[in-house]
């Protein structure tokens, strides 16, 4: 059986196919990575939102007077000690620390719980005001903006928890420690978008 | 929420059927309710015929199994390929439907179509052959050839790929389901407020558009992770980028491209949904909202979206000029160069869109002179297919007669482009029907040609038979003649200044353009009827037309495998030293090997695509209806389905010697007797 055929320049057997199955790549990393590259364009469509719609008060109120920069301190701490946080869990998970990827995974989905619940008590209050998304194409944005981000912080909770109780019961496997790894990049890809939302929202909404 | 929306009784009905009632279905007896009736009954016996066929030869299972739940890329490829075909005859007939309007539409005659039905046509039209047809061919034609082209075993994800697809068909079943059971959009495909907004369009319509699009577009972004990860990560040892064939490049670009752009869809979508549901003022007219912010967000993708249908086609020419002439392809490099500068330059054009926006000279000149630049990489290609051709020994076989007809016809749509985007000539010109008669004359010239070339190319691949030639050349002619008989009177018309969407005119001396306009389109009607009798009669001859595993002397790798592929594609990996690797690896007389094969890995079939696919549609239906109970319950099975889904790691099973040794030996050196093209 005739299985390689020669090199017609080097004389050199050239192989055509591998014998062996080769080592399967796995894309998961890559192809969240990319995933969060689509979030990122969606986020992008609404900053530019906030671009045009910054100052569109439309004789409501404006950003100085509804966004409250005492509470977005506090917000915006919850959000960055969360993620050193989940990068502790995720040192943990390298030393193989069950116990201790456990214990930084729960700090940080609490902490991003209680980041979305002040981030939904600050909607309340100023939907009471009178404030709510349908006053003014402002409104619109900054509830959109800001609510999008705490969808996605809200559906990182529900995805800590799954993969909580997997890793509990499952421990690290390779699927295992692969979702954790895109969970990470979830978790500080939120981070760095609420960077923008704090700097660019409500820093600058502020000052405009 | 909304109450002026809703219908008067009792609120605990409204509370279980939201805004749906009786008058939602056309039960009427006036004359376009009698056209939906009648089309209902036609769609319901064809309906009722496959399922009672399906049920009787007992296939149920055999579907469900090796089809609906399969995660084969070839497969759901195939499954792309027939939803396509299915959504091009309604999306065709709603074009008939209007040319004949326009034809007779003039004076006293109103036509048969009164406005607001003539608006919901030419919306379906659009929305249908961009996104269910168009979309789903080449998304179709991706998945199936991509993988093997790059010799592996499928794609990087393959549950996700299945769940791409039953998104798509959730929007297709949506948009469909308009047809029956309230209105569809009137506002165009591309839903520009405020006539999308909730106050000019309170009924279903919008929403039908809105969640009909917004779910198949989820599905074609998931699409596009998936084909990126595998072109990136999964190619045969050995190749290299710039020896992957010239396809899978334009996948590639194509996949980076709908990454890129279905996002501002997605977005777009999603801040004209709040403007509807929740009252948020993005688009409106007051409240200091701004309807061209939509615009802007919409063909920031849109314009993409032209490239992303066009460039896979650019692909499935490079490939079918190199093999019918015999010849590796002209300047690969700048082939590849040219596709990656107008996959770039596609970002830096929207604009153009709407030049009387009136952004000023400044904006306008740059947005011009952007649009004109794609024209210099898209003559090299044109240059590049013609130079392969140059002293090749070219067969005149089907796939080349639609590759010859798509350079004649798209480089002339080119150049009525590059006149659209002289930004003074574009005043005039904007929104007449001389824009109309250009985009057709791109996209059918551009992306249907291809698409029928590339099923005429791989289809002896994926059933082991050719497809009739005869049949397939009355296709091609009919659509190249018909096309321009269709399409040349527009053009005039647009000249003399005739707008886009009008469904009655006054001045009787246009009336015998129209009129050639609708004999054109019944020429390409019987083009589309020669595609279905070469598909049938195909079938029926499939024992001479079959063809080996090499019909055409292919030089890339998917002929390097059986026709049809197995699940597994390559018993061996391919290991690739030249761009041609398959022409390389005959050259070198390689021989398929025979014997010493391992056990193959292979992802297990799952049915949480299509829950959640399914699910999604649901959820979609009840938010058009304002169903809020039901949308919350789907909604949260598709959460429950994913959760359930990631607990399940038992995910691969394998293909074991015996089967592969068996499937080999059957098929590895299976040639049929008439070698080359028969043409």
């Amino acid at each position: 059986m005739n299985t390689t055929a020669v090199d017609i320049a080097s004389n050199q057997p050239r192989e055509y196919f591998c014998r062996t199955e080769p080592q399967a790549h796995n894309g998961s990393l890559l192809g969240f990575w990319f995933y969060l590259m689509n979030d990122c364009f969606i986020f992008s469509a609404l900053f530019a939102c906030v671009a045009v719609f910054g100052t569109s008060f439309a004789g409501g109120p404006t950003a100085a007077e509804v966004l409250d920069l005492n509470g977005l301190a506090v917000n915006t701490a919850l959000l960055l000690v969360s993620s050193v946080t989940f990068g502790f869990a995720m040192l943990a998970m390298a030393r193989q620390d069950k116990r201790g990827t456990l214990t930084w995974l729960a700090v940080s989905g609490v902490l991003a719980a209680v980041f979305v619940g002040l981030e939904i008590h600050e909607f309340v209050g100023m939907i009471a005001e009178g404030a709510g998304p349908e006053r003014s194409a402002f409104l619109s944005t900054f509830f959109t903006l800001v609510g999008t981000h705490g969808l996605h912080v809200t559906l990182g909770v529900l995805w800590l928890i799954v993969l909580f109780t997997q890793v509990v019961r499952f421990g690290f496997t390779e699927a295992n420690v692969r979702r954790l790894r895109c969970l990470s990049m979830f978790w500080h890809f939120l981070d760095l978008v609420w960077v923008g939302v704090f700097s660019y929202v409500y820093l600058i909404g502020v000052l405009r | 929420m909304l109450p002026e929306t809703m219908p008067h009784r009792s609120a605990i009905l409204n509370d279980i059927f939201g805004r749906l009632q009786a008058s939602s279905f056309p039960l009427g007896s006036d004359g376009e309710d009698r056209i939906v009736q009648i089309t209902f009954l036609v769609v319901a016996l064809i309906g009722l015929a496959i399922l009672g066929w399906v049920t009787k030869k007992k296939k149920w299972g055999y579907l469900w199994n090796e089809w609906f739940t399969s995660v084969d890329h070839k497969k759901i490829g195939i499954m792309y390929m027939i939803l396509a075909t299915v959504m091009l005859l309604r999306g065709f007939s709603d074009a008939i439907m209007m040319r004949s309007q326009q034809a007779i539409a003039f004076g006293s005659n109103m036509g048969y179509l009164p406005p607001h039905h003539y608006d919901q046509i030419f919306t379906a039209h659009g929305t249908i052959m961009i996104f269910f047809v168009a979309m789903s061919y080449i998304v179709g034609l991706m998945n199936y050839a991509m993988p093997l082209q790059i010799g592996s075993r499928d794609v990087a994800f393959p549950f996700l790929n299945n769940m791409s697809f039953w998104f798509t068909f959730g929007g297709m079943v949506l948009i469909m389901l308009s047809l029956f059971v309230g209105t569809f959009s009137t506002a165009g495909w591309m839903g520009y407020p405020p006539v999308s907004e909730i106050q000019q369009s309170p009924g279903t319509g919008i929403d039908y558009w809105i969640w009909g699009v917004q779910i198949a577009g989820i599905g074609t972004i998931l699409t596009a992770i998936n084909f990126l990860v595998t072109i990136i990560k999964m190619r045969a040892p050995g190749m290299t980028f710039m020896k992957m064939p010239m396809f899978t490049w334009t996948t590639f670009c194509t996949a980076g491209l709908m990454l890129a752009a279905f996002p501002f869809l997605t977005a777009s979508l999603l801040l004209l949904t709040l403007d509807r549901y929740l009252g948020t003022h993005f688009f409106t007219t007051g409240m200091g909202g701004n309807l061209m912010m939509y615009i802007n967000l919409f063909w920031v993708w849109g314009h993409p979206e032209v490239y992303i249908l066009v460039i896979p086609l650019y692909g499935v020419y490079s490939e079918i000029v190199a093999t019918f002439s015999k010849k590796p392809l002209f300047g690969y490099a700048s082939m590849v160069y040219a596709t990656v500068a107008i996959m770039i330059l596609s970002y830096l054009v929207w604009l153009h869109h709407f030049f009387t926006m009136g952004s000023g000279p400044s904006v306008n000149s740059f947005f011009s002179m952007t649009t004109m630049l794609i024209s210099i990489p898209t003559g090299v290609k044109i240059f590049n297919w013609l130079f392969t051709m140059y002293r090749g020994r070219v067969q005149m076989t089907v796939p080349m007669l639609w590759t010859l007809g798509f350079i004649f016809t798209f480089s002339i749509g080119g150049l009525t482009g590059v006149m659209l985007s002289v930004a003074p000539a574009d005043m005039l010109l904007h929104n007449s029907l001389f824009l109309v008669a250009h985009f057709h004359n791109v996209i059918i010239g551009g992306v249907v040609f291809g698409i029928f070339a590339a099923i005429n190319y791989w289809y002896p691949k994926a059933f082991g038979y050719r497809l009739n030639e005869f049949w397939g050349k009355l296709c091609f002619w009919c659509w190249q003649i018909g096309f321009w008989v269709a399409f040349g009177p527009l053009y005039v018309l647009g000249l003399m200044g005739v707008t886009r969407r009008l469904s009655h005119f006054d001045d009787p001396s246009l009336q015998i353009w129209f009129v050639i306009a609708a004999i054109g389109a019944f020429i390409i009607f019987i083009g589309i009827l020669a595609f279905i009798v070469q598909l049938v009669v195909s079938y029926m001859h499939r024992e001479e037309l079959a063809c080996g595993n090499d019909p055409y002397d292919g030089r890339t790798l998917e002929w390097a495998t059986s026709s049809p592929p197995p699940a597994y594609n390559f018993a061996f990996v391919p290991k690739v030293h030249d761009r041609d690797a398959w022409t390389d690896m005959k050259e070198h007389g390689y021989e398929r090997p025979l014997d010493g094969f391992n056990p193959i890995h292979m992802p297990k079939n799952t049915a949480s695509g299509l829950v959640i696919g399914v699910l999604t549609c649901v959820c979609g239906f009840a938010l058009i209806w304002y169903i809020w109970w039901l949308a919350a319950l789907t909604f949260l099975g598709v959460i429950v389905t994913a959760i359930y889904h990631s607990f399940n790691y038992e995910r691969e099973g394998h293909v074991s010697v015996d089967e592969v040794r068996q499937f080999e030996q059957k098929t590895g050196n299976w040639k049929s007797d008439v070698q080359g093209a028969a043409a």
